[in-house]
C-alpha cells in the first residue's frame, strides 16, 4: 500500500513537473512581442493548423465530392474539430437547415462561389492572414478572396452601420488578450463545408491571447439565439510564419468562380478562361 | 456639405500653399516614430488627369482661374440638381435624350473636396500631358456604351467586347479589379477613398473599392519570383524623410498600363504618400512602362482626410449584374433566333 501510494505521489509529481516544463517551454519559446505603450504586438503572418475548415465539429475521414474525377485527392481528411464540447447545439430548426446544407454542401458553400468567409471561418482556413497592428485600429488582411477586417480598438461607440461579409468589429485590451466582438455579419456565411450555419443575429466573441512570441491562442465564443440553444466555443492556436521571406500573396478567386457562377450563360463555344501571358 | 467643403479649402488655400511651399508643417508621428498617414482619405477630383494644352506648362491655376473653374462647377452642379428636382417632381416625363440614366447624382463623386489648384493632374512631362505611346503598344477603350469588338484578356475596367462569357467583359464588371482602385488608384465616379495603415515595419494601402488591401513590407524584402505576377503587383517600401516611398512590380500583364494604353506586364510604379496638411496628403505616382510609353509619367492627386470610416464593397458577392448581361445577352439570341424561324 505504501509502495502504492509513493507510486502515485512520484506519478503526480511527474505529471506536475511535465505540466510545468511545459508551461516552462512556451515562455521560453519567446517573450511577446510588444508596442511602445506595452501592448502585446500581434503583427505578423498568422495561420491555424488544422483541418477542421472541412468540419468543425469532430468527424473521421470521408469520401470527398468526386470520387470518381479526383480518388483521394477531394477525400476530406479526419479531424478532432474545434468545437468545445464536439457538438454545435443547434435548435430543432437550424439543425434541418444543417442536414439540408450538408446534403449538398460543395454547391451551397458560400466558398465555392468565392464569397467572404465571415467570422471565426476565415481565421481556420488553410490561408495565411497578416495582422497589421497600430493603436486605433488594428487591419486583419486575408489572403482568401482578399477578405479584410477593420477592428477599431477602445471606440465602442462605432456601431455596425450595415451588415457585411466580414462584420463589424469592435475590440479591446483585457491584460494581454484582444478581445474582439463581431457584429452585423451577413447571415450567408458558413463556419466550414459542412453546412454548419448561423443568422444574422450572430455576435461572435473573439480573444486573442499571444503564448509565447510566435503563437496565439484563439477562441471564439458564438452567440445566435435564432439558430442555437446556448452559446458555444471554438478555440485553437494560431502558428506565426517565420519564413524571413513569408508574404501573403493574392488570391482573387472571383475569376476562378466564374464558370460555376456564370457558366450556364456562356455561349456555345465560348472559351473558358484568358490566354496565357 | 461637399459645396462647403470645397469653399473651405479653396479659402484656405493660399495658407495650405505657403505651409507646403516653406515645409514647416509636421506630420504626426506614430508610436514607432513614422510620419503617421493613417487614416481615411478620399482622391476625388475634377481636376484633368491630362492639362488642357491652352495651359502650356503652367502646373497650378491662378486664382482667377480657379474662381472661374468654380463658377463652371457651381452651373454644371446646378443644372444637374435641377434636372434631378425636375426628375423627382415628375418622374413620367419622357427624357429628351431617351436616356433612362444610369447612377443617382447623390452617389456620384465627380467633385474634389479638397485642392482644385492644379491644371492637371499629369505633372510629368511638364506639359502635364500623356508622352507617346510605343508603337505596337496595345490600346483599347471599354465605357458605358455599346460592347467594342476585340480580343481577350480584356484589360479595361468598364465595357466589353462581347457578352459571351464573363471574361468579355471589363475587369470592374467582374468585380476582379475595382475601376478606381488601380494601383495606382485615380480619382472616378464613386468610392474614392483609400485608408492606410501602418504598423512597425508595415504599410498598407486599402481602397474602398473591391476591398484592396495592398501590404507594403517597409525596408529590406527580397524580390519575389519573376513568375509570380499579381493583379495588384508585388509592393515594398521605405521613408524617405517624411515620405512614404512604394514601389510595386511583378503585375501580371492583364491590366493596361495608364489610359487605354499597353498591358502593364513590364511596369514599374513608384508611389508617393506625402502628409502636407493635417487634412491632407499628396499622393503622387510615377508610371514606368518602356514597353507602353516612351517616357515616365507622374502626377499628383491629392487626398483629403475624411473623418468616417470606410465600408465593405463586397462587389462580387452583389454581382447580380453578370448573371443579368450573359443571361440578358442569351435570351436575346434565343429570341432573335425564334424570329428567324
Amino acid at each position: 500500500m505504501k509502495t502504492k501510494f509513493k507510486k502515485i505521489i512520484s506519478t503526480s509529481l511527474l505529471m506536475s513537473l511535465a505540466g510545468l516544463f511545459s508551461i516552462q517551454a512556451i515562455a521560453q519559446s519567446g517573450e511577446i512581442s510588444r508596442t511602445p505603450s506595452g501592448k502585446p504586438d500581434l503583427s505578423g503572418i498568422w495561420q491555424a493548423m488544422t483541418t477542421a475548415h472541412y468540419d468543425i465539429e469532430p468527424h473521421a475521414a470521408s469520401y470527398g465530392p468526386y470520387p470518381r474525377e479526383m480518388g483521394a485527392i477531394s477525400a476530406v481528411p479526419a479531424s478532432l474539430g474545434l468545437v468545445e464540447g464536439g457538438k454545435i447545439p443547434y435548435n430543432e430548426q437550424a439543425l434541418r437547415v444543417r442536414d439540408t446544407n450538408r446534403a449538398d454542401a460543395h454547391n451551397l458553400d458560400p466558398l465555392t462561389k468565392c464569397y467572404m468567409p465571415g467570422v471565426p471561418r476565415a481565421n481556420y482556413m488553410p490561408f495565411p492572414f497578416q495582422i497589421v497592428q497600430s493603436s486605433e485600429v488594428i487591419l486583419i488582411s486575408y489572403e482568401y478572396a482578399e477578405s479584410n477586417r477593420i477592428l477599431y480598438v477602445d471606440q465602442p461607440d462605432l456601431e455596425s452601420q450595415v451588415d457585411a461579409w466580414m462584420g463589424h468589429s469592435n475590440a479591446h485590451w483585457e491584460g494581454d488578450t484582444l478581445v474582439v466582438r463581431v457584429s452585423g455579419q451577413m447571415e450567408n456565411t458558413w463556419f466550414d463545408r459542412a453546412g454548419n450555419h448561423h443568422s444574422y443575429q450572430m455576435v461572435v466573441e473573439e480573444r486573442w491571447t499571444p503564448i509565447g512570441a510566435d503563437h496565439i491562442n484563439y477562441e471564439a465564443t458564438i452567440t445566435d439565439p435564432n439558430t442555437f440553444t446556448a452559446p458555444w466555443k471554438v478555440s485553437f492556436p494560431l502558428y506565426r510564419h517565420i519564413d524571413e521571406d513569408m508574404q501573403l500573396l493574392e488570391f482573387k478567386c472571383a475569376e476562378f468562380s466564374e464558370e460555376f457562377l456564370y457558366g450556364e450563360f456562356r455561349k456555345e463555344g465560348s472559351p473558358i478562361g484568358n490566354p496565357q501571358q | 456639405m461637399r459645396k462647403l467643403l470645397i469653399f473651405s479649402v479653396l479659402t484656405t488655400f493660399s495658407a495650405i500653399s505657403l505651409a507646403q511651399s516653406s515645409g514647416d508643417y509636421e506630420a504626426p508621428r506614430t508610436e514607432y516614430g513614422q510620419p503617421d498617414l493613417q487614416g481615411v482619405w478620399n482622391f476625388s477630383s475634377n481636376t484633368p488627369m491630362q492639362r488642357p494644352t491652352q495651359y502650356g506648362n503652367q502646373e497650378f491655376l491662378t486664382e482667377e482661374q480657379i474662381q472661374a473653374a468654380i463658377a463652371r462647377q457651381e452651373a454644371a452642379a446646378a443644372a444637374a440638381d435641377a434636372a434631378a428636382a425636375q426628375r423627382v417632381i415628375n418622374p413620367d416625363a419622357p427624357d429628351e435624350s431617351g436616356n433612362p440614366g444610369g447612377y443617382n447624382d447623390f452617389w456620384i463623386e465627380s467633385r474634389g473636396i479638397g485642392d482644385t489648384v492644379r491644371s492637371s493632374h499629369i505633372v510629368y512631362p511638364l506639359n502635364g500631358r500623356l508622352p507617346p505611346a510605343v508603337e505596337g503598344a496595345p490600346r483599347a477603350y471599354g465605357g458605358l456604351g455599346p460592347d467594342v469588338p476585340g480580343t481577350r484578356p480584356v484589360r479595361y475596367v468598364v465595357g466589353g467586347i462581347s457578352k459571351d462569357g464573363p471574361e468579355d467583359r471589363g475587369l470592374s464588371e467582374r468585380c476582379i479589379v475595382g475601376f478606381n482602385s488601380g494601383p495606382p488608384f485615380l480619382p472616378s465616379l464613386y468610392n474614392n477613398n483609400v485608408q492606410i495603415f501602418q504598423s512597425k515595419d508595415t504599410a498598407v494601402i486599402m481602397t474602398e473599392m473591391i476591398h484592396d488591401a495592398r501590404i507594403v513590407p517597409l525596408g529590406d524584402k527580397a524580390d519575389i519570383d519573376d513568375d509570380i505576377r499579381l493583379w495588384s503587383g508585388d509592393s515594398k517600401g521605405y521613408f524617405e524623410g517624411d515620405t512614404l516611398v512604394v514601389v510595386t512590380k511583378n503585375f501580371n500583364g492583364m491590366r493596361q498600363t495608364f489610359s487605354s494604353t499597353g498591358a502593364n506586364y513590364d511596369m514599374v510604379l513608384t508611389e508617393k504618400f506625402s502628409r502636407v496638411a493635417y487634412d491632407t496628403v499628396n499622393y503622387e505616382f510615377t508610371i514606368d512602362d518602356p514597353a507602353t510609353f516612351t517616357d515616365k509619367i507622374t502626377a499628383i492627386v491629392p487626398m483629403t482626410k475624411v473623418a468616417g470610416q470606410i465600408y465593405e464593397y463586397a462587389c462580387h458577392e452583389g454581382n447580380y449584374g453578370m448573371v443579368n448581361i450573359l443571361r440578358g445577352e442569351r435570351m436575346e439570341e434565343m429570341r432573335a433566333s425564334e424570329g428567324a424561324r
